[in-house]
């Protein structure tokens, strides 16, 4: 597949979900509303595992500090529940990133599971924050927010707040695309592939992981601005550990360096988690399961799964793959 | 500062003054002196332990010097990190073959050619509309006979072209002056012969500081050499005086 088909390809998908969606019914919409969201976040995780190669365990800090932003400044200023929705976006995405530029100058300097510790632990700096604040972040229970914004627009509506969603995490998708393409995207890869190597051609590699981390962070904000909204609610609960976790394993599920890959991983999560709930009191060990089957047999994870087949049928000696040699 | 040397006018592309390294208590790299100047072909040979490759890593900036001073077309740049002595001109390659394994040919080579342009900081445009990156890497795969293979993935290449590609992703900065850590690691005599062909190939302005084992690729590519024995360097000459020096043979070939 070229990178041309590819492309139709994801927009056809997103197309049919901008259509399809609102005629499932209420719970479905707000799934695939969260799973959008989680996308997003796992996608600006992507950027660090899978394009850059940090594995970083501390995302949900950024989500939790779009999250809370958007709760605090909704029940004590009452800001941000009509066109200042807008505004709020931009302070999320700006503190989370502004967050990340601080966390960056610890974790940036480590790498491998240096690097996963340090964000672990700065990811749980920010949980114990949102545990322990009282006065700020009610604590245990969290904040419940007054309702979603309304400008025109009532986003109360979950059809509504589903396009509002689809339209960040669509654009969110097409930056970050032309980000991994740009000559800084493509520096990453060569970060991930052998950094003392890039240092000697001239990369300043410090300076590079330290903004695809700003940049993660941003989008981590973003992600976490809409899901505010998206539940109504926020607590501890949406910056623990288990929430970094979740995103680095949609993203390992769905295949690291795909962006997509975070996207389907993401939805796969979700919705596996919600359905099996129903199904088998024990969900958690298929859960479990997939996830290692995952890692020991489709390493590049979902994603890779189109491009086993491809291989195993040239293999095979298909006359119509044999037209298409692999040179151009 | 003081004086760069100017013996016929010229100045030095690359000195070393009285340069040190050590680690804890062994001298890796003792009061190593050393001047190169455009064009100039010079080897550094010595037995394993010697302390070549981290001599490369000093002069490169992979480790900081313990003392003594780099020059760079004679200004100081001992503190200075890797990535801005590359700008000024300095490029090396790697004795255990540097490239990325999972990108393409064509990949490894962009990404050498951008390590020194402005625009590798560009986060909203895609590489693919550089027109004048692309034709850079052209013509480089062109010089060095891989614009066949410029699709292929690097790990899927032979040793003997690795090789080559680590030479070529060291041009992509138009360097003055060129590290080689053993360039022919590793290859097979006809391999190695044809490495020497393709270093002959290279612009005469360009000056070569090369370590390697194969006497062969040295006398034919060094005009110049230095010993290096326990950090130290035992002797340096023309490559007639090296090779006729009884020292430099008991020490390095074990003969005499």
């Amino acid at each position: 597949m070229t990178s041309r088909t590819k492309a139709v390809a994801v927009a056809g998908v997103l197309l049919g979900l901008a259509l399809i969606a609102p005629f499932t019914d209420a719970f479905v919409i707000l799934l695939i509303t969260r799973a959008l969201i989680l996308a997003i976040l796992a996608m600006s995780l992507d950027i660090l595992l899978g394009f850059t190669g940090l594995p970083s365990l501390g995302q949900a800090a950024y989500l939790g500090i779009g999250a809370y932003l958007t709760a605090i400044l909704a029940t004590k200023f009452n800001f941000g529940l009509g066109w200042s929705f807008w505004v709020v976006v931009v302070l999320g995405i700006l503190l989370a990133a502004a967050t990340a530029a601080f966390f960056g100058l610890f974790a940036v300097r480590a790498s491998g599971v240096y690097f996963l510790m340090i964000t672990l632990a700065l990811g749980q700096c920010v949980w114990g924050l949102a545990y322990r604040w009282n006065s700020m972040t009610g604590g245990d229970n969290g904040i419940n927010l007054p309702g979603r914004p309304a400008f025109g627009i009532q986003l109360s509506s979950d059809v509504a707040y589903f396009y509002v969603v689809f339209g960040f995490f669509a654009l969110s998708l097409l930056m970050l695309y032309v980000l991994v393409k740009s000559p800084f995207g493509r520096s990453l890869e060569g970060i991930r592939e052998r950094e003392v190597r890039m240092r000697t051609l001239g990369y300043n590699t410090w300076l590079h992981k330290y903004l695809a981390f700003i940049i993660a962070g941003g989008f981590g904000g973003l992600a976490g601005v809409l899901w505010a909204h998206a539940n109504g609610h926020v607590s501890p609960e949406d910056v623990v550990l288990t929430t970094s976790v979740d995103a680095l394993l949609m993203v390992v599920l769905g295949g690291p360096g795909t962006l997509v890959g975070g996207a389907i991983g993401a939805a796969a999560v979700l919705f596996l988690r919600e359905y099996l709930s129903t199904l088998v009191a024990w969900w958690q060990y298929v859960l479990g399961a997939v996830y290692i089957l995952t890692i020991l047999y489709l390493p590049d994870g979902l994603m890779g799964v189109a491009t086993r087949l491809r291989r195993s049928s040239i293999a095979l000696g298909r006359p119509e793959d044999a037209k298409h040699p692999v040179i151009s | 500062m003081d004086e760069p040397a100017r013996e016929d006018g010229r100045q030095p592309v690359l000195e070393l003054r009285r340069l040190c390294k050590s680690f804890g208590g062994l001298k890796a790299v003792h009061e190593v002196s050393l001047r190169v100047m455009a064009g100039d072909r010079k080897a550094i040979i010595g037995p394993n332990g010697a302390g070549k490759t981290t001599l490369f890593n000093v002069i490169t900036g992979v480790f900081p010097a313990t003392s003594g001073q780099v020059l760079l077309f004679g200004q100081d740049v001992t503190r200075w990190p890797s990535h801005r002595r590359i700008g000024r001109g300095l490029a090396r390659t790697f004795q255990v073959t540097s490239l990325f394994p999972k990108l393409t040919v064509l990949d490894n080579v962009l990404l050498a050619i951008e390590g020194l342009r402005l625009s590798k900081f560009v986060m909203w445009r895609p590489l693919s509309s550089y027109r004048d990156v692309y034709e850079r890497a052209h013509a480089l795969l062109q010089e060095a006979a891989f614009q066949d293979r410029r699709d292929v993935e690097v790990r899927n290449l032979s040793h003997g072209e690795q090789r080559q590609l680590e030479i070529v992703l060291g041009l992509a900065s138009n360097p003055k002056i060129l590290l080689l850590d053993e360039p022919a690691a590793g290859l097979s005599s006809g391999e190695s012969a044809e490495m020497v062909r393709f270093l002959a190939r290279l612009d005469q302005h360009l000056a070569i500081l090369l370590i390697e084992h194969d006497m062969n690729v040295v006398f034919d590519v060094a005009k110049h050499i230095s010993v290096l024995h326990f950090g130290e360097i035992l002797e340096a000459g023309t490559t007639d005086a090296i090779s006729r020096s009884t020292k430099v043979q008991q020490i390095y070939f074990g003969t005499g």
